[in-house]
């Protein structure tokens, strides 16, 4: 019902469709950087932070931003809590 | 004198280039500009029957490249305008017929006696645009509000930026008031959002435009044209005015942010 719902009535309005989908395009225009390599990108990295820190990889969130006319490479990695590794 | 260089582009075909080129030209005239325009875009002519002067053509650029005549006698003066002139693209030779340095040397020769020499670009971001972004100044770069059209701008933009030279600003063509209302069009908040460079204006779609090309007259010599009135402010801000941003929709609050998003509040 919720389905049918949001078809009718809540859907998506074109124009915010158009700025999402291109906010999307234009990161990997700009930085030529593929989803795919994104993602080996961000394996690679977790993987050598975890050979000095524990974290857990569920909690972490990596992506590109844009800044203007300028893309960044934007990490949030949560630690765990040294306390917490112990008690566990 | 010296002119400033002014070279419209897009990326994308078909979002208003030519129709920029003409109206912007016809504007400064109009506010007693000497302007020279010439067609970038060689072995597809357009600017010559936008602007009504078709029939006027003995020669074109590339014969002036090539020395079979004067620059002046490649010069076709306009309808409206005495100190209004168009140098024509060839019709039967391709872009490789030109090349930067005899834009550059064209533009050299024509700065002393102008105010403005306006290039209409060819779609593309390859010679004909590598030519027509030669001599620029300025570049403006005009997109519609539509996925494609915004995207081949960003990558334009992206070449312009990484040469540091070109100062890039610009034109959001055919934007449809209503339809932004109903969140089914890119906004000019959002394109600018996208894209992040300056706005120097904003043309709102307007049939009118096409009677104007239909007829070989310019728009922005019709007093009463929404869109003949944006490419009139343009044509001030291009020579160094500060024009407000049109009211396209009367909805004051949107326009006050792009105004300020545009740094002109």
């Amino acid at each position: 019902m919720g389905s049918f719902f949001d078809r009718v009535v809540g859907r998506k309005r074109s124009a915010d469709s158009a700025k999402e989908r291109l906010q999307l395009v234009l990161v990997h225009d700009r930085t030529d950087l593929t989803p795919a390599e994104l993602d080996a990108l961000k394996d690679d990295l977790l993987k050598a932070i975890s050979r000095h820190v524990e974290i857990d990889p569920d909690a972490v969130q990596i992506g590109v931003e844009r800044d203007g006319r300028e893309q960044r490479l934007v990490a949030d990695i949560p630690l765990r809590s040294v306390a917490r590794r112990r008690t566990g | 004198m010296s002119a400033q260089v002014i070279t419209v582009t897009s990326g994308k075909g078909g979002v208003g280039k030519t129709t920029t080129v003409a109206n912007l030209a016809i504007a400064l005239a109009a506010d007693g500009r000497k302007v020279v325009c010439i067609d970038g875009d060689i072995g597809l002519r357009n600017l010559d029957v936008v602007m009504g002067l078709e029939n006027r053509i003995v020669y074109d650029i590339v014969d002036v490249i090539e020395g079979r005549c004067r620059l002046r006698q490649a010069m076709i003066r306009d309808k409206h305008f005495q100190e209004l002139y168009l140098i024509p693209a060839a019709q039967t030779r391709d872009k490789n017929a030109v090349s930067p340095s005899d834009m550059t040397r064209v533009c050299d020769e024509l700065r002393p006696d102008h105010d403005f020499i306006i290039i209409d670009s060819p779609a593309g971001i390859e010679r004909g645009f590598r030519n027509a972004i030669a001599a620029a100044d300025r570049v403006l770069v005009i997109t519609n509000p539509e996925v494609s059209a915004v995207r081949d701008a960003d990558r334009v933009v992206g070449i312009l930026e990484a040469e540091e030279k070109y100062a890039p600003a610009l034109i959001l063509n055919r934007l449809n008031p209503t339809m932004v209302k109903n969140h089914d069009m890119l906004s000019a908040e959002d394109v600018l959002d996208l894209l992040a460079i300056k706005l120097i204006g904003i043309v709102p779609e307007d049939e009118g435009v096409i009677v104007g090309s239909n007829r070989g007259t310019p728009v922005a010599l019709e007093p009463k044209s929404r869109a003949g009135e944006a490419f009139r402010h343009i044509a001030k801000r291009l020579q160094g005015q500060d024009v407000p941003f049109m009211d396209l929709d009367k909805q004051s609050g949107l326009w006050d942010r792009i105004q300020r998003m545009a740094g002109r509040k």
